[in-house]
């Protein structure tokens, strides 16, 4: 069975039902409230696309963390239903159902059961979609199949019919977040194998020689068979890794730090004997003496540090519930590989890619943080404020999480500089001179009225240059409440004849550079 | 296939003018022009469409060095990351003191994959390049001092044994010939009068000229940013809109609103 929760970025964020919201990573939009998507915003345009569509529309960076903490809610319902469940990421999760279902009398019942006790965790219960197949991929199919009818009821696909309810789907859904990369499916589309019956009709083999191991997973998943069985082995036993706490970790952070280093160790491990996890079960254990398990899995193989994340987030959600009984302080974290497969040397042509370049960066990166010390390796972080030095701050890379993304940093600042923004940000601003027609240094009232015309400029003492033309100037009076902080300064931008363009600022008779739009 | 290659001495035509099976040499020598050249073309790191035009191969070869210089540089180096990081890249910065990152993120670059190394001493310059170009797959440099000749090719050895791409920026000098120059000029604002308006968008015109395959200069007109901060193709005013703008009839707007 998968559950499948509609737009969970947007439901995490608990908004109202019927605001226009649109959640944005790298400056697209990956996720919309249905209010949003009446009004024409779409995954994969840019934030002004979005912004000109509809208006009203929230946005707001992604924040994974916030959506694997709010899904742990939703999960903790269904521990009392299934005893494995399966996350596959925030907002889906797949629960085998053999045992479940017989004692809960058949699949549709089950089914109805998981339907109402998520959506009950939902302001919108029928954004919550649940379906019952042979495997993961045809369940998540029939999952979302089951969004798309009013009210969302669950679709259950008879044992063995997964084969003829996947068949009529076209092949773009094995792409991402498929199984299969999307060049792949793109090759497949392109040679005439439009649906998965097309694919399934073809000879295995041929899908093999042509596509290798891609081939025969896309041929058993388009069958309706379980995509696991060719590439997996048993794991060995003493695979599994523990760290133990003493004293036991009362804040998230030692304890996720703690599971970080077993991470990599784990990770170093399997690479060892050339093995690569798809599947991972989590144990936490409380002083206490609850223990908190789950397990885990993503499209493809967990690198070290999705599995660090996934510690903390376990931790995370698990801290943030209610009803937390006797918790103790974390004594014990166990990671077990449920699934692995041989670590392929072109892991990037079976599972997309992205992770194998973000596992090069993050340990080069450790060697030049080794060379010039944490301290000169940076990544760059949302701050907050109206000055273009504010906006985006530098921070050691150590203290970024490493997979997280860039965090909420987008709330307005009313009188700040609107786009576009100068490429160049002095840390240490340059002292300027402009002075108008006659000479003079021009300055700024109280009212924010320039004194005189820019005509002339000058930059840390250098030669003069014409100004071709000039707007502004932008007024903002800050910590108009802290004697210490209070700042009243204008900001102006200047082009000068030469066709270059600053950003100044003037706070009473002194002018600096704050940045250049080169 | 066959019938269709001109090779006077492969294929012998018989008297009564059908053509024998031509001889072994001329298969062979067939059988070389319709090999698949080892696909240069998948090495290679894409960019943005507006920038294809000034590439020999439509994208960024792994391997190669390129250099920018004139006003525009900073935006432009960051406009010629963005496709890449925004498909999953590394791009390091080395040097570049002073970035602005929000303009990089409406550019598209994705900041979540960016390293950048600020305040490298000198003499461990060429050690830290290395180790980066060995992280990332775009290394975007800006050396404040003379690189040394052999550091240079060093580098450009190690980066094209693992595929990254350097990209020397802010006019900085480099002791060896890049491989391709892209030259950003006639910076040209819009949105800005004496005292009224903003910066809305610059129109700018980059030309490429370099070794081997770039030797032949190319040109795009670009809007670098655009009006919503990125980048843009610019399609040229027609010469009577242009000469009228001039005179001061025609208000200046941001360009493609004239265009119709």
């Amino acid at each position: 069975m998968v559950v499948w929760c509609r737009d969970w970025p947007v439901v995490a964020l608990d908004v109202a039902v019927g605001e226009p919201v649109a959640v944005l990573r790298a400056n697209r939009v990956v996720a919309t409230s249905a209010a949003a998507r009446v009004a024409g915003v779409v995954e994969g345009q840019r934030r002004r696309e979005a912004q000109r569509r509809c208006p009203e529309v929230t946005v707001v960076e992604r924040d994974v963390d916030l959506e694997a903490r709010a899904f742990d809610r939703v999960v903790g319902v269904l521990d009392d239903i299934a005893p494995r469940i399966e996350i596959v990421r925030p907002g889906v999760c797949a629960i085998p159902t053999r045992g479940p279902s017989r004692y809960f009398g058949g699949d549709p019942a089950l089914a109805d059961l998981v339907r109402s006790s998520v959506g009950a965790q939902l302001d919108d219960p029928s954004g919550c979609g649940v379906g019952i197949a042979d495997g993961p991929f045809p369940a998540t199919l029939a999952a979302r199949r089951s969004l798309g009818r009013p009210g969302a009821p669950p679709m259950v696909i008879a044992a063995g019919a997964s084969g003829s309810f996947v068949g009529p789907m076209p092949t773009a859904t094995l792409a991402s977040p498929g199984p299969l990369s999307n060049e792949l499916v793109e090759v497949m589309v392109r040679l005439g194998l439009v649906r998965l019956s097309d694919l399934a009709g073809m000879d295995p083999s041929d899908l093999a020689d042509r596509f290798g191991a891609d081939g025969v997973v896309a041929h058993r998943l388009a069958s309706g068979l379980d995509d696991r069985v060719p590439h997996l082995i048993e794991p060995p036993p003493d695979l599994t890794c523990t760290v133990e706490l003493d004293p036991p970790a009362e804040r998230v952070d030692q304890a996720a730090f703690a599971g970080k280093t077993l991470a990599d160790g784990f990770a170093d491990e399997l690479d060892r004997r050339a093995l690569a996890a798809t599947r991972v079960a989590i144990a936490v254990h409380t002083t206490g003496g609850a223990v908190i398990e789950r397990l885990w899995r993503d499209g493809g193989t967990l690198s070290a540090a999705a599995i660090a994340q996934r510690i903390r987030w376990q931790l995370d959600g698990w801290l943030s519930r209610p009803h937390a009984v006797s918790r103790g302080g974390v004594c014990r974290i166990e990671l077990r590989p449920e699934d692995v497969g041989r670590a392929l040397a072109r892991q990037d042509g079976l599972w997309g890619g992205a992770d194998e370049r973000d596992e090069r960066a993050r340990r080069a990166a450790a060697r030049l943080v080794a060379l010039v010390g944490p301290a000169s390796v940076r990544m760059p972080e949302p701050g907050g404020g109206r000055s273009a030095g504010e906006q985006m701050r530098l921070v050691p890379m150590d203290l970024v999480d490493p997979a997280g993304g860039a965090r909420a940093g987008v709330s307005p600042w009313p009188g700040s500089i609107p786009a576009p923004h100068p490429t160049m940000v002095l840390a240490r601003p340059a002292d300027a001179e402009v002075v108008d027609a006659r000479g003079r240094l021009v300055m700024i009232s109280a009212r924010g009225v320039l004194s005189g015309t820019p005509t002339r400029m000058s930059i840390r003492g250098g030669p003069w240059e014409e100004v071709g033309g000039w707007a502004g100037p932008w007024l903002t009076d800050e910590r108009w409440w802290d004697p210490e902080g209070h700042r009243r300064r204008a900001r102006v931008q200047v082009i000068t004849a030469s066709g270059v363009a600053h950003l100044l600022a003037v706070e009473d008779r002194r002018w600096w550079v704050e940045g250049t739009y080169d | 296939m066959i019938r269709s290659i001109n090779s006077p001495d492969g294929v012998r035509n018989s008297p009564d003018g059908v053509r024998n099976s031509p001889d072994p040499g001329s298969v062979d020598r067939l059988a070389e022009m319709i090999r698949p050249t080892a696909l240069a073309a998948d090495r290679t790191l894409p960019v943005h469409p507006a920038l294809a035009p000034l590439f020999a191969r439509g994208a960024l070869q792994r391997g190669s060095v390129v250099r920018l210089c004139g006003p525009g540089a900073t935006s432009l180096t960051l406009a010629l990351v963005a496709q890449a990081s925004s498909e999953g890249a590394w791009v390091g910065f080395v040097g570049t003191d002073d970035l602005g990152w929000s303009a990089a993120a409406d550019l598209g670059v994705d900041l979540g994959r960016v390293l950048v190394v600020e305040q490298v001493p000198t003499g461990q310059w060429s050690t830290v390049t290395a180790a980066l170009v060995d992280a990332v797959e775009v290394v975007v440099m800006a050396p404040d001092h003379l690189v040394r000749h052999g550091d240079a090719r060093r580098l450009a050895a190690r980066s094209r044994e693992r595929g990254s791409v350097l990209v020397v920026t802010r006019s900085a000098p480099w002791p060896i010939e890049p491989d391709i120059t892209l030259h950003a000029t006639e910076p040209r604002w819009e949105g800005v009068g004496r005292g009224h308006g903003r910066l809305v968008a610059r129109s700018l015109t980059v030309s490429a000229d370099g070794r081997r395959s770039a030797a032949t200069e190319r040109r795009a007109s670009l809007w670098l940013p655009g009006g919503a901060g990125d980048l843009a193709v610019r399609h040229p005013v027609p010469d009577e809109i242009a000469r009228r703008r001039e005179a001061g009839a025609v208000p200046e707007v941001h360009g493609t609103a004239l265009v119709s």
